[in-house]
């Protein structure tokens, strides 16, 4: 498919603060990229780049073929909605989705059917002459959403338009947004600071911190296979856990020691993975430690561990032990019989592990 | 072209204003402490001489009434208008039906020209007709109320017509500061036992320091430009003993035709007024600025 | 409106303390009172009741012609055609000086707030000194740049002056009232294809009549209440209504005439009062907008 957005070598200074440096991402038509990242990242400056609201220092933006780096925002063929959704206060909420097409001097005609079409595809029709201010906050995103779609642009940017919403509303305009993203089949550009809105909703992820960006993939490889320590602790909830052992490699095949919070290291041996140095991180997901005795097999290794903590969380059970001199989390099956203070047998799934250099903190699996 | 226009059309709109604030703010700033180095009289000269307006300014016994005058004036007016304003504001914080009422009648003084407000009080303090005449009316035959004509009272006067015009304002300032003291620390306190007037003294108030530092600085603001009120009240008299920077620089520039010393008064003037509103302003901005 | 630090409200012993309260505050309110009362009362008598009566007696015989004599013939030096032309001198100065001062601000306050631009604080800052520094020091200079301009004494001159030294507050108000409304609301008009003057009249300008009426009640007051640049720059003639007032009150020829001095003042002071009256909300949000920051 043709590739609808393309951003090379792109720099963003403010004076001699480098915001952003030499990105390199793009999108073909129909992607749902999402640039996530904690806040102070660049995430929404990269957006506000691609809408032409900022200015870039250096590089190039392509939007469905066409160099924009230097086209002003109303000529881009993009829509944007925003975080505070950005309706302006004195218009109706008719004059708000329209005011764009009036400004272009679409006519009234024209104007009128597109407001009912997309009035009807969000469920709006009975608020058109309502002011935001009498609008709820669902309500309000979907006519920010509104604004967005009568325009009929090529991409869509979303600037963190969820995180006014209460954890409810969220959830259920998440799916609102991804369906409309199948219904339209339109490229989408999605910011946001939480890891669990990217990886529901994208098709491709950029992870971003600092300005630079740390991993570029799908949700499965992002979380499956992280680039390096940041990108695995900052994607997932309860986070990866990152454990410092000595690795001993013998070929293919890894004898890994982990320290237990008392005596002596613990050797599990790591068949699928071979030619590590001997100080590294490994990394490993909550549910990729399991119970023992629920769970054998060729690629499990199983550990004697005190258990210092228990939390029920309805469908898992989140146990807590010390290992490596970390917290190191296990999410349970929640008809576990595991009590704080007691041990467990837990199995550790190191088909699915990752190592990280303990230096540079890159992937090294 | 119109790419261009449409990028620069803030910076064209903002450059008239910046421009009129660079002339005829700075650069008369810097004409006058010019034209103050230099031995103008009737006419401005330019070369410059060094400090001698000053020297003539320091020892000209005028100029010391004047800020000797400023200094009684500026004190007793920021102090006393704090004091009342404080008082007045915790008073109507009492849940009092006709708070508005009363809030209206505190502050229409300040919406008033200081002209006006001399023009009244120059009739009310006069002694052949005023309080004086109606006190000795009532039976009271050596009262004696004649600050006005009394070169010694003659600024307490004046400090007593500015007090009136600009208390009610000091104490809509102090009300919208004790409104906006967190309740749920009063709550507190009033939960802790803790009587109304401590919670005043020990909770509210101290909460209120950044408004006490905006009115005195209002204040002081209103003190040293204070030149109307003066005028209209006792035009300077008796004599010169009213007279403040103000109305010396102004003498000194329309009547006397000393130009040098007018601009010498004037950076007076000003020093004075930047030396209290400076530290001010440089601490609002770099707060806004973070 | 619940207020936790009112005194517990009123049983036997808190009634005497309650009434305490309010005896103060409405004497309070006299005090303030008591000089507007006296300047109506004694515009409304003759001058032989004033030598006669008592300060705070109502008029026994109430006549109108201190009023006529004020704003008709009351003399000021030479002159004697009381306050009117005087006062038709300052509506003719302040309705343009408010009008395009308030413009500039609301211009300069919209690009400072919303159209960043490096340099922008800076600017905002120099404007911000201006507008505390002691008038004193540019008079002698604007004398001068209004005689080579051609304006000096003239009405045309006095507006241009209230204008110059009117922007740094009305900038202020503008800016720090724009400053509040999120920047997203420019991204989104300048996506939808608004350019600056757009986004201004259908966005902004619909939202700015309270900052609006703050503006233009403040900067009326301030002028219309000016004596100093008055007293400065404007001739026989062209004196604004304040610079009058003062010479009919201070004139040395002839009797004093109090009643007509009263009746003066309260002319003068109408306009503002009359705005206080009507719009007091907006007078006191201006007051208070230059000292709690925004």
């Amino acid at each position: 498919m043709e590739s609808m957005l393309e951003i090379q070598n792109l720099d963003k200074n403010y004076g001699t603060v480098e915001v952003l440096k030499n990105i390199n991402v793009s999108a073909k038509t129909g992607d749902f990229l999402v640039l996530v990242g904690p806040s102070g990242c660049g995430k929404s400056t990269l957006l506000n780049c691609i809408a032409g609201l900022e200015s870039i220092s250096g590089g190039s933006i392509h939007i469905g073929g066409l160099d924009m780096t230097h086209v002003n925002p109303k000529d881009r063929n993009i829509a944007m909605v925003f975080q505070s959704y950005a309706l302006y206060p004195t218009m109706s909420v008719a004059n708000n989705i329209t005011f764009g097409m009036k400004v272009r001097g679409v006519a009234k005609a024209e104007r009128l059917s597109k407001l009912q079409s997309v009035a009807k595809q969000l469920q709006i029709e009975k608020l058109l002459d309502r002011k935001p201010s009498q609008l709820s906050g669902g309500q309000r995103q979907r006519v920010a959403i509104g604004r967005a779609l009568v325009r009929d642009p090529k991409m869509f940017l979303f600037d963190e338009p969820l995180s006014n919403l209460d954890a409810k509303l969220r959830v259920e305009m998440r799916l609102e947004i991804k369906k409309l993203h199948h219904d339209l089949g339109a490229t989408m550009v999605y910011v946001t600071h939480d890891q669990i809105e990217a990886m529901t909703l994208a098709t491709n992820i950029v992870v971003l911190k600092d300005g630079l960006v740390q991993q570029i993939g799908s949700p499965d490889a992002v979380y499956r296979r992280p680039a390096n320590l940041f990108v695995a602790d900052f994607m997932g909830s309860p986070a990866m856990n990152l454990i410092p052992v000595k690795a001993i490699s013998e070929g293919s095949v890894t004898r890994v020691q982990i320290k237990p919070a008392e005596g002596a290291p613990i050797e599990l041996i790591d068949n699928f993975n071979g030619d590590l140095p001997e100080e590294v991180i490994l990394g490993i997901r909550p549910e990729d430690i399991a119970e023992a005795r629920l769970r054998a097999g060729e690629d499990t290794q199983r550990m004697k561990c005190r258990i210092d903590m228990v939390e029920p969380a309805g469908a898992d059970t989140y146990v807590v032990s010390w290992l490596g001199g970390k917290q190191v989390t296990a999410r349970l099956q929640s008809e576990t019989k595991a009590k704080s203070g007691e041990s467990l047998d837990l199995a550790f799934d190191f088909s699915k592990v990752s190592y990280f250099s303990k230096t540079t903190g890159e992937r090294l699996n | 072209m119109s790419k261009w226009l449409e990028h620069n059309i803030p910076r064209i709109l903002l450059a008239p204003s910046f421009a009129a604030v660079v002339v005829f703010v700075y650069g008369f700033i810097a004409w006058t402490a010019w034209v103050s180095l230099t031995r103008s009289r009737l006419l401005p000269k330019y070369e410059i001489e060094g400090f001698i307006q000053y020297e003539r300014l320091f020892a000209a016994p005028r100029w010391d009434t004047a800020m000797e005058n400023l200094f009684i004036f500026g004190i007793l007016f920021i102090v006393v208008s704090m004091i009342l304003g404080l008082l007045l504001a915790i008073l109507l914080d009492q849940q009092i039906r006709i708070e508005g009422a009363l809030r209206t009648i505190y502050l229409y003084p300040m919406a008033l020209s200081m002209i006006v407000t001399g023009t009244s009080w120059k009739w009310i303090m006069n002694p052949g007709l005023g309080i004086e005449a109606m006190v000795r009316g009532w039976g009271f035959e050596n009262f004696s109320f004649d600050w006005i004509i009394d070169p010694d009272k003659a600024i307490y006067a004046v400090v007593v017509a500015a007090i009136w015009q600009a208390s009610g304002f000091v104490m809509a300032l102090f009300l919208a500061g004790l409104r906006s003291v967190d309740t749920e620390i009063i709550k507190a306190a009033r939960v802790d036992g803790i009587p109304t007037w401590r919670i005043y003294l020990s909770i509210v108030i101290p909460s209120m320091a950044p408004i006490f530092l905006s009115a005195f600085i209002i204040l002081a603001h209103l003190a040293i430009k204070s030149f109307d009120l003066v005028i209209a009240l006792t035009g300077g008299g008796p004599g010169y003993s009213t007279d403040l920077p103000a109305t010396y620089m102004y003498a000194m520039a329309f009547s006397r035709g000393d130009i040098g010393q007018a601009a010498s008064s004037a950076m007076v003037m000003m020093a004075v007024v930047f030396a209290i509103i400076v530290p001010y302003l440089y601490s609002e901005l770099r707060v806004k600025n973070d | 409106m619940t207020n936790p630090t009112a005194f517990i409200a009123p049983r036997t012993g808190k009634l005497i303390m309650r009434w305490l309260l309010f005896a103060i505050l409405v004497a309070f309110a006299l005090f303030y009172l008591i000089p507007l009362f006296v300047m109506i009362t004694t515009s409304l008598k003759s001058l032989d009741e004033i030598r006669a009566g008592n300060l705070v007696a109502l008029p026994v015989s109430v006549t109108f012609d201190a009023w006529r004599t004020a704003w008709a013939s009351a003399c000021s030096g030479i002159q004697c055609e009381g306050l009117r032309p005087y006062f038709w001198n300052s509506v003719l100065l302040t309705v343009p000086a408010v009008a395009i001062s308030t413009l500039l601000g609301a211009v300069n306050g919209y690009v400072i707030a919303q159209w960043k631009f490096r340099g922008a604080n800076l600017i905002f800052s120099l404007m911000l000194f201006g507008c505390f520094i002691p008038f004193q020091v540019v008079l002698l200079p604007m004398a001068r740049t209004l005689g080579i301009l051609g304006l000096a004494g003239t009405i045309p001159g006095l507006v241009f002056v209230h204008v110059i030294y009117g922007i740094g507050f009305t900038t202020l108000f503008f800016r720090n009232y724009y400053v509040t409304i999120p920047v997203e609301l420019v991204k989104a008009a300048k996506v939808d294809g608004a350019g600056f003057f757009r986004i201004y009249w259908s966005i902004f300008l619909p939202l700015s009549l309270p900052i609006l009426m703050v503006t233009v009640i403040w900067q009326f007051t301030q002028i219309w209440n000016d004596f100093l640049f008055g007293v400065s720059f404007s001739q026989a003639g062209t004196q604004p209504v304040t610079v009058a007032l003062n010479n009919i009150v201070n004139s040395t020829t002839g009797v004093k005439e109090y009643n007509v001095n009263m009746a003066a003042a309260i002319i003068a002071a109408f306009p503002t009062l009359f705005v206080y009256a009507v719009a007091g909300k907006y007078f006191i949000r201006g007051l208070t907008a230059g000292s709690v920051k925004g």
